[in-house]
This record gives C-alpha cells, structure tokens and sequence, in this order.
C-alpha cells in the first residue's frame, strides 16, 4: 500500500545524493558530500552544523573553517563524509524509542521526598 | 487524504517540524526546493553588485568590511545550497537551473550600484528588506531550512548596520556626499519594496506556502513592516524616502505608501532589468572558469586513494 515511498534519506541526506557512492560518467567535478561538527569550545562536545562539498577530508576541513567558523565559533572541526552516516528511520520512530516510554522512575522527579531532604 | 498526509498535517499544525527523513507530499518538497535554491542563488548572484564595490571602496577599513560581508554572502548561499540538497535535488542540479535562466534570483541584483552610497543604500534597504523576510523564515517549517535561516540571521545584522553607518557618514558630509546619499536611496527604495513580491492577492505561491508554514507572514504584511521601519530611520539620516504618499495613517497605526510600479517588477523578474545579463553571464563564466580546478582536485584525491599510507 505504501509501496510509492521509495524516498529514504540517511540524516540530512538524500542517499543517492551522497557523494561517491554512485559514479556518474559525466560528473567527476561532482565533489562528495560531508557533514561538519563543530566544538565550540574546550570542554563541549561537537556538534552537527551542516554539509559542504570537498574532494577530500583536508579540503572539507577547510571550507569548513571557512563556511562554518569566520566568528571564531569554533576551536576544533570533525568532518565524516556523508554516505558513511546511517540513520534511525523516522517511521519506526515509535517502536524504536518504545522501550522508554513507560519507565518515568527513570527520572528523579519520579521520587516524592519531604522538603527537608534538600539537594539530592 | 492518505494516512502519511495526514501525519504530515498534524505535525505542521502541531509545530513539529519537517526533516529531510521524514515523508511529505511531493509538492511541499517541490515549492522549498524552489525556495530554498532560489534564496541560495539570491546570495550567490547578491555578491556581485558589492563585488565591485571592493577594489574601489574609500578606505581600506571599509574595503576589509566590505569583503568580510561579501564573503558571508558565499556563506550564506552555502548553508541554504547544503540545506537545499536535502530535499533531493544535486548542487550540480541547482547550479545549473540558475545558469540556464529556470531558477530565479531575487531580481533587487539585477539593479546596477553606480556610486559608493549603493553600498550603503543595499546594507541599508536590500538587507534590511531581506533580513524581515529571514527573520520570519527561522520559524519555517522544513527543519533544515529553518537552522540555515537562524545562522544567517545571526550574520545579517552586521551587514544592515555597516550599510546604515555609510549612509550616516555621508549623510554628515559635503553636499556632494549628502547629494550621492539621497540619491541612492532614490534609486534603491522602490526596488527594495519590490523584494516582497507581489500582492497577496496575486502571488500564487502565498497562500499554500502559508498553509505549510514555509512562509508565516504574507508579502504585503512584511512590505508594511519594512515601510513602517524604513520611514522612522530615514528620519536619522536626514535624507527622504522618494514617495508622495508615505504618510502616517493614525488609524490603522502604519505608514500609508504609494504603489508600486509592478510593469517594471514583472519586466526585471522576466529578465529584462537594467543587469540580468551580466549577473547571469558573471555567474556562468564564474563556474566554467572553475571547472578546471573542480577536475583537479578531484583527480587529486583520487591520486591519493589509489595509493594510501604513502609517504
């Protein structure tokens, strides 16, 4: 019934799309895709900012500082080319995070204690 | 209406946004690409009218601000291109609708910049024109779309500001300065009004893209706003907005403005503006001239695949 949907998309993705995956004849300009992360600063974790086209990792660095860091919002770069990201599947979305939906004791505010209890 | 339209209903009412991954009817995918690619080919191309600002701008503090902003208009057309891609086009692909004349652009660059107050006058009027159309766009609804509009807005406003402050030194300078200032804003107002497109009530893409929520407010609502703000801070610079009709209207609590002249917006969106060919032309040879280092770099790495760890 759902058999139309033949768009699956790894992250931001199109699969396809991604870079050297798939060899066209006529685009050997055609530069792979890759995802930039970006730390801001010493102490945080990268974090996903966006793609770029590079023919190689140090070019996709590079266009990285440029595109991604011309206010100094970064002090490190990670780049991994597009087609190595594999993704959850938003349709399964729901079973995938089942498993979690139940367990609220989980959480500390799940455990009702008197007031003079402070800080825990 | 099939059950995955009505989850892609649901989410836009409910203000979830859409991501790349998730399904969505052929046409909400086909109205951003055009969107998207459009607003990334109007950074590109917007790079050109300043562009030619850089080697003859006044003093070397300015031509530093002036190649800064320049090179984030690259930026800019990057994250949206990259923004752009998820939906399922190639840059290839996008690049090429612009050069073959399918893609538009915003039709304001295909206005020449004659003096150094167009510098100016554009930081001031086109960017502003465009920021309270991004400003709105943070809040559209295809995710990727939406984080791209975030960060450029965040860049923008240096380049209203810097604009502005041309405008304002001139303003403060000889007659001649003062008469250059004027006159740019003469030249660059009506065009400026003309960046919001047409009339509610004839833009055929407002009201589904309203009903998806790509766009939040409508042409002729952010065309007041911009009104409303330019005519309080024309008042600082000292200088005239070029329009009879701007007028306080205590009433409705906006400014009342003339028409536009929509022979002229139709003849520069069909092609036929003072610069269309030369932008298109610039941009052509731009990426024809480039083609051999795209093929070099790409050899390049290819090289260096064949033969790892050496060295």
């Amino acid at each position: 019934m759902k058999n139309y949907l033949k768009k699956f998309y790894y992250g931001d993705i199109p699969e396809d799309k991604a870079g050297g995956n798939i060899v066209s004849s006529e685009s050997k300009s055609d530069w792979p895709l890759w995802e930039v992360f970006i730390r801001s600063k010493q102490g945080l974790d990268h974090k996903h900012v966006g793609s770029l086209h590079a023919a190689d990792a140090q070019m996709a660095i590079e266009n990285a500082r440029d595109a991604y860091t011309r206010r100094m919002e970064g002090v490190s770069i990670w780049v991994v080319e597009s087609k190595y990201i594999h993704a959850s599947n938003p349709e399964e979305a729901g079973e995938l995070f089942e498993p979690a939906v139940d367990k609220i004791y989980r959480h500390p505010t799940f455990y009702d204690l008197p007031d003079e209890v402070n800080q825990m | 209406m099939h059950d995955l339209e009505k989850i892609f209903q649901q989410k836009i009412e409910t203000e979830v946004k859409i991501e790349p991954k998730d399904w969505m009817p052929d046409a909400y995918r086909k109205t951003n690409i055009r969107q998207v690619s459009q607003h990334a080919h109007s950074e590109i191309v917007g790079m050109l009218p300043e562009g030619a600002w850089i080697s003859r701008a006044p003093s070397l503090k300015r031509k530093s601000i002036l190649i800064a902003k320049v090179q984030d208009e690259a930026g800019h057309g990057l994250y949206l291109y990259s923004a752009c891609e998820t939906l399922g086009i190639t840059r290839e692909e996008t690049i090429n609708d612009l050069h073959s004349g399918k893609a538009k652009y915003s039709s304001i660059f295909n206005y020449p910049t004659l003096t150094w107050a167009d510098i100016g006058a554009i930081g001031w009027l086109v960017d502003g024109a465009a920021i309270m159309n991004q400003v709105m766009l943070t809040r559209t609804s295809y995710g990727p779309y939406a984080r791209a509009m975030v960060r450029i807005c965040k860049e923008e406003s240096f380049h209203q500001r810097q604009g502005f402050e041309i405008l304002l030194v001139l303003s403060k300078g000889t007659n001649e300065q003062k008469a250059m200032c004027q006159d740019a804003i003469n030249r660059w107002w009506w065009p400026s009004l003309m960046m919001f497109g047409p009339h509610d009530s004839e833009s055929t893409n407002s009201e589904q893209s309203m009903k998806w929520k790509i766009k939040r407010k409508t042409n002729d609502e952010l065309r007041q706003n911009f009104v409303d703000m330019c005519a309080e801070q024309v008042k600082v610079l000292g200088m005239k907005i070029p329009d009879d009709k701007l007028k306080w209207n205590e009433e409705k609590m906006h400014y009342d403005f003339g028409e536009i002249n929509w022979d002229e917006f139709w003849n520069v969106v069909k092609g036929n503006g003072p610069c269309n060919k030369e932008r298109l032309d610039a941009r052509r040879k731009a990426w024809d001239g480039g083609e051999w280092v795209r093929e070099a770099a790409a050899a390049f790495s290819e090289k260096r695949k064949s033969k790892p760890q050496a060295a």
